[in-house]
């Protein structure tokens, strides 16, 4: 993949994302901005929960990631899909309930099993199944990914499948989405304690990022998820990110400044600051990718479903 | 005109305030956000740390509540989701139920767990069940649903004062309908609430041809089909809706019903109806002229996609259909 973007003066050392995860991030970006305009339109119901702001988190960790792993997600799920298979079409075809839904239109935003690809909506409820499927996968040289928020933290379930996983060694990257906020109560009033310490309190190794920049990411985590697949190891991988947009939709609680905080961190006004033009090229062609696909999805007829 | 939801939420305004020992525990209950229903709004800001937000730990969260009970204190606690309620059945089953008895003495647990329920919101599978199902029949446990004819208030105080935990259903879509009022439902029908059981009637009629015993959150698909029944059909229906869904209560007038059909939202298989027909054949075999009718939704995960939704849950033409193919 040739870097098509000028070297840019910043503040950051860092140099700009490949333009292959520059694409991957904008498309996650555009179909989430995409799902809340075909909300206010009135043409998708139930929910969703948006990953704006956290985007470079599964985009980061998607060649870290082999065919052979299990990934496990959860309500905010859709960009965890997209950057292990890039279907937008199959993923908003389910959220609509249309004909080429990956699960029928049965399972929605937050019901996605595809081949090795499972998001459920209760919180804390994947991570003993991902202790299972890790078992299967011991010495194979594949691992089981599952994100969770920190919020998810309250559910006894995480600890109990957190012991098993070190007690049997298995092979188990738990990715926390660390955003600071649970619907729309702060960490602070949900954790007593941090990640890591708990993480510690079962001998499993945790590593606490809050870059946002891709390549850094991937260069912190090669070796130590080289090592959960080697080693069968469990590893806590803990991202300090921001939720720039609501919880679901329209019930952002937090003060307008806490939002520009939030805001603050994110990728896209930095990336598009930096690099304007190639930006803004791939920005528009992406934009125009989903736009197109939601055309396309919305004049599908629904979805058939055999119930069983 | 009152929202169900604004008024269970001024019920429990005035619980916290008559009550300085009832507390209120649930996910995000508390200010500015008000619960994912927004059923708690204003009463963190008024009543203090009795209303507090907890971390996502729906068994120990209704642990708490039990201890809190334990305690002396009484309190509640919403289930941000109903189908969240299963991470809480040990608690609800093996310790706050049992308690009350297992002890070899009365142990007083006051304690209401609050469950939104059911679907045609397109939540999907698992934020749209109504599993009240799976509390039936546990000795100590009581279930209540809220309805559009019950005062929440009154609700509230009953289950309190019972001194054992009661599960409260809240139909999600009933949040959103009014709270009918001087005994009128419309033009058509009228209601009365006696002995915690509301009956809707057609203003004049004498004998029904068929009496619906429903939950709350079932209330106004039952009527539509009622009106439906009435005006298309001939067929005169008089409408039963317990607020107490477990055990059942008394149910007045069925001596006379020429037939009873049960509805319940919950998937079809060992539900709600199948209780209500276990209390009510033994005591109307007598006048019963064929057996109760019980409409349930499909035994099947309800979908997200709306127009697979609709298929899966009870909707009124599935009522009308059954009543008609039961009188026919
Ligand atoms: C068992 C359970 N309880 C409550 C919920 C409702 N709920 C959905 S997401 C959420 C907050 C999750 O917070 P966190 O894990 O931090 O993830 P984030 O939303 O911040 O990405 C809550 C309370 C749920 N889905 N499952």
């Amino acid at each position: 993949m040739i870097d098509t973007f000028p070297p840019f003066a910043s503040p950051r050392s860092a140099p700009p994302p490949a333009e292959e995860d520059l694409r991957l991030l904008l498309l996650i970006r555009h179909f989430e901005l995409t799902l809340l305009r075909l909300f206010e339109a009135g043409q998708l119901s139930g929910t969703t929960h948006t990953c704006l702001g956290q985007e470079y988190i599964p985009v980061a960790l998607k060649p870290l990631l082999e065919g052979d792993d299990f990934v496990f997600s959860n309500h905010r799920g859709h960009g965890h899909f997209l950057a292990r298979h890039t279907d937008p079409h199959g993923l908003l075809a389910e959220i609509m309930g249309r004909e080429g839904a990956l699960c029928s239109g049965v399972g929605g935003s937050q019901h996605v099993y595809h081949r090795r690809f499972l998001s459920t909506g209760v919180q804390g409820e994947s991570l003993p199944v991902a202790v299972g499927t890790a078992l299967t996968l011991k010495d194979t040289g594949a691992l089981t990914c599952v994100y969770i928020g920190d919020g998810t933290w309250g559910e006894g379930s995480v600890y109990e499948a957190l012991n098993m996983a070190r007690l049997w060694e298995v092979p188990l990257l738990v990715v926390v989405e660390h955003n600071g906020i649970a619907q729309s109560t702060p960490t602070t009033a949900q954790m007593a304690g941090t990640v890591a310490g708990r993480a510690a309190a079962f001998g499993i190794p945790h590593h606490r990022t809050a870059s946002t920049e891709i390549d850094e990411i991937r260069a912190e985590l090669a070796l130590l998820v080289a090592e959960v697949r080697s080693a069968s190891v469990p590893l806590v991988v803990e991202f300090a990110t921001h939720r720039i947009g609501p919880h679901s939709k329209g019930d952002d609680t937090r003060t307008p400044e806490e939002i520009a905080l939030a805001a603050d961190h994110d990728w896209y006004t930095r990336y598009a600051g930096l690099f304007p033009e190639a930006f803004g090229r791939l920005d528009r062609e992406m934009r125009e990718l989903v736009e197109r696909a939601a055309a396309d999805v919305s004049a599908r007829p629904p979805s058939v479903w055999e119930r069983p | 005109m009152t929202r169900v939801s604004e008024h269970l939420n001024r019920a429990l305004h005035d619980l916290l305030a008559a009550d300085p020992g009832v507390h209120l525990l649930g996910e995000d209950i508390t200010d500015p956000y008000g619960g994912a229903f927004k059923v708690t709004r204003g009463l963190s800001g008024r009543f203090g740390d009795r209303v507090r937000s907890t971390p996502l730990s729906e068994g120990a969260v209704v642990g708490v509540g039990a201890g809190l009970a334990l305690a002396g204190r009484k309190a509640i606690v919403e289930i941000m989701f109903a189908d969240f309620a299963t991470l809480a059945f040990d608690q609800l089953v093996n310790f706050a139920a049992a308690s009350t008895s297992m002890y070899g003495r009365p142990v007083p647990i006051p304690l209401v767990v609050r469950c939104p329920s059911g679907g045609n919101r397109g939540y999907g599978p698992t934020h749209s069940q109504s599993p009240q199902k799976h509390f039936l029949g546990v000795p100590g446990l009581h279930v209540f649903e809220l309805s559009p004819f019950h005062d929440a208030g009154r609700l509230l105080e009953t289950m309190l004062a019972l001194g054992r935990p009661c599960l409260l259903f809240e139909d999600k879509v009933l949040y959103t309908r009014r709270m009918y009022e001087d005994g009128v439902v419309d033009e058509l029908f009228r209601y009365e609430v006696t002995g915690g059981v509301a009956r809707v009637f057609l203003e004049g009629a004498a004998e029904p041809d068929c009496t619906l015993v429903v939950h709350g959150g079932m209330a106004h698909r039952a009527l539509a089909a009622m009106r439906d029944l009435l005006l298309e059909e001939d067929v005169v229906c008089e409408l039963l809706v317990p607020s107490q869904l477990y055990p059942l209560p008394d149910l007045p007038g069925l001596e006379r019903a020429g037939h009873v059909c049960v509805v319940e939202d919950g998937s079809e298989g060992g539900g709600w109806g199948a209780e209500v027909a276990r209390v009510l054949h033994p005591r109307l075999w007598s006048t019963l002229r064929r057996p109760i009718t019980l409409v349930a939704s499909a035994p099947s995960v309800i979908p997200a996609a709306p127009h697979l939704e609709r298929e899966v849950l009870v909707q009124p033409g599935h009522i009308r259909h059954a009543i008609m193919e039961a009188l026919s």
